[in-house]
């Protein structure tokens, strides 16, 4: 799915991506300081166009996991039909990265998204509400120490009826 | 006539001591937003200053159940996000599934799984382009559209017993083989469906009434679909060529001979003619998977440990037994490798990916969907910006937003 080309590119000139590969998926762990420049250098000069998806995975208890959390971005190139998957790897007390919406307004709901379920904040958001669940709401429910049936916030709901509303 | 950004309800009070300006809120519930979500339009008379969309009143923690639910469990959740082509859903899913396992499925499969991606393309393209047509005024078009569909329903409950939630597919294969009379019924909408399509074409068209309302509203333009990451039949209408079927084939699309659609005005209209355009692709490739259906089985063999074996088999050799009998046991299963893996296909909506990580038990760690609804509602506002009221219901219904995909 990628050229050996572009990943001799951007591992030139960017040394420190550590790389690994998975059913011809290639994937590349950034540091967090690096993460808009490699962000941008491949929109701008290896034709990573298109952001598909930014999403998180929260790594508690899972065997072997080094941090708490991993933020996965996925990139394609609309010309060049390439697919580059970017983790960066994020722990609890400082759990942000800088915001992609300078790069992609399409960014924009899909971090709020992980800011909503998973607590991860993005620095230079534009607008870092909660997007599915109300504002109201105190938990980060897709975090892996959040249970299935929730803490009891359905059945705290106020209940409005017909003659007071 | 000024622009205001409005992001919060805050900002929204606000403005609302400009007194010209009004605020309106549509939704949640409301006919023409044909599902369960909710805008707050700012309006200078009849023009919509901005919009700002209020989701989530259909959040059902999709993602959280994925990890919960074995592989095979979750596919009937798959069915429930965009319900109206649940059979590319559970593709979908399966599909990721498999590239985690690094499955091999056999011919037959992939091409039933090809056809039926295509018949649901279908289904939904006609469900879209009926709803921007009663959204607008024409009625006939979506009876037509919507006669249609219920063909097609009709094909789902032969091949599978369900009509509407049908999880279908399996890991590995598929819940049962197609029969003969599936594959008539398909011949016989193959044949069928042309002449309405033809009619449809004839009703909308080149209708005044249609054209007005929709050419020049909501104009995409090809560098904005991509920096908000539109894909499908929305990005091809503003001239992107990108069509996952071409570029990255997967199931059995390099076999056929279909052609991309794509338009470049990236106005509703040219998402209409997509649509109905890309209906007649569709058909083309379902007519020559039919016809070329290979023979053998639809379930990957008893080695993979991940299909069922049929009953003769396990009630005739001691693998089979052995292997039914480890695949239904709760505490055995298959084993994942502890990998992560993104695949998706060309969803009649979009791409239509799932994200998923195994811990090695047949239950996914984390079962992400990158769902096209999302994506595209939140062009939404940037779309309506400067039209009038009315014209929100024809870029609504024309950016198909399910709002059950939209909030998972």
């Amino acid at each position: 799915m990628i050229d050996r080309q572009t990943t001799a590119a951007v591992s030139s000139e960017f040394p420190s991506l550590a790389w690994s590969e998975f059913r011809g998926q290639s994937r590349a762990v950034v540091p967090r300081d690096e993460l808009l420049r490699v962000l941008k250098f491949l929109r701008d000069s290896r034709g990573f166009d298109l952001l598909v998806d930014i999403t998180c995975v929260d790594y508690l208890n899972y065997r072997g996991a080094q941090d708490r959390f991993a933020l996965v971005y996925l990139l394609s190139g609309t010309r060049t039909n390439e697919r580059i998957t970017l983790r960066v790897f994020v722990n609890e007390p400082e759990a942000s990265v800088p915001s992609a919406v300078p790069l992609w307004e399409g960014a924009n709901w899909m971090e709020r998204e992980v800011w909503d379920m998973f607590g991860i904040r993005f620095e230079g958001h534009p607008d870092l509400r909660r997007i599915l669940l109300p504002e109201e709401f105190t938990a980060h429910p897709l975090r892996k120490d959040y249970p299935l049936q929730g803490r009891g916030e359905r059945h705290n709901f106020p209940v409005l009826r017909r003659a007071e509303g | 006539m000024t622009v205001v950004q409005a992001k919060t309800v805050e900002d929204l009070a606000q403005a609302e001591a400009r007194d010209y300006v009004w605020t309106l809120n549509f939704g949640p519930q409301h006919p023409a937003t044909h599902t369960t979500l909710r805008l707050v339009l700012l309006l200078d008379g009849e023009r919509v200053v901005d919009a700002i969309p209020d989701i989530g009143y259909l959040h059902s923690g999709f993602e959280k159940l994925g990890e919960h639910l074995n592989y095979n469990q979750y596919v009937t959740v798959t069915d429930r996000m965009n319900y109206i082509s649940p059979l590319a859903n559970n593709i979908a899913w399966h599909g990721a599934v498999e590239k985690l396992l690094g499955l091999e499925i056999t011919p037959r499969c992939k091409y039933l799984r090809t056809i039926l991606a295509e018949l649901s393309r279908i289904s939904d393209h006609l469900l879209c382009n009926g709803a921007v047509g009663i959204d607008v005024g024409a009625f006939t078009f979506f009876l037509y559209a919507f006669y249609q569909r219920e063909v097609l329903y009709d094909i789902f409950e032969t091949l599978c017993g369900a009509r509407f939630t049908n999880s279908y597919t399996r890991v590995g294969g598929l819940m049962y083989d197609a029969g003969p009379l599936v594959v008539e019924k398909i011949r016989a909408f193959v044949r069928n469906f042309p002449r309405t399509l033809d009619d449809m074409d004839k009703l909308l068209n080149r209708n005044r009434i249609f054209v007005d309302r929709t050419k020049g509203v909501g104009v995409l333009s090809k560098h904005e679909a991509i920096a908000r990451s539109a894909t499908g039949p929305i990005a091809r209408a503003s001239g992107v060529t990108r069509d996952l079927r071409k570029d990255e084939p997967y199931l059995a699309y390099e076999d056929f001979d279909f052609q991309v659609c794509c338009a470049t005005a990236g106005d509703c209209f040219a998402r209409y003619l997509v649509r109905m355009a890309e209906m007649r692709e569709s058909l083309k490739i379902v007519a020559q998977a039919i016809e070329n259906l290979p023979a053998g089985g639809v379930n990957v063999g008893i080695d993979e440990r991940t299909a069922l074996p049929s009953k003769q088999q396990v009630y005739q050799t001691i693998e089979g037994t052995i292997s039914h009998f480890e695949l239904v046991m709760t505490n055995r299963g298959f084993v994942v490798p502890q990998e992560e893996v993104y695949d998706a296909i060309e969803a009649p909506n979009g791409e239509l990916g799932f994200y998923l990580v195994g811990d090695g038990s047949d239950v996914a760690y984390r079962a992400r969907c990158r769902p096209p609804s999302f994506i595209h509602f939140a062009l939404f506002p940037h779309l309506i910006r400067g039209h009038t009221l009315s014209d929100v219901v024809a870029v609504l219904g024309s950016l198909n937003i399910i709002a059950a995909e939209l909030d998972r």
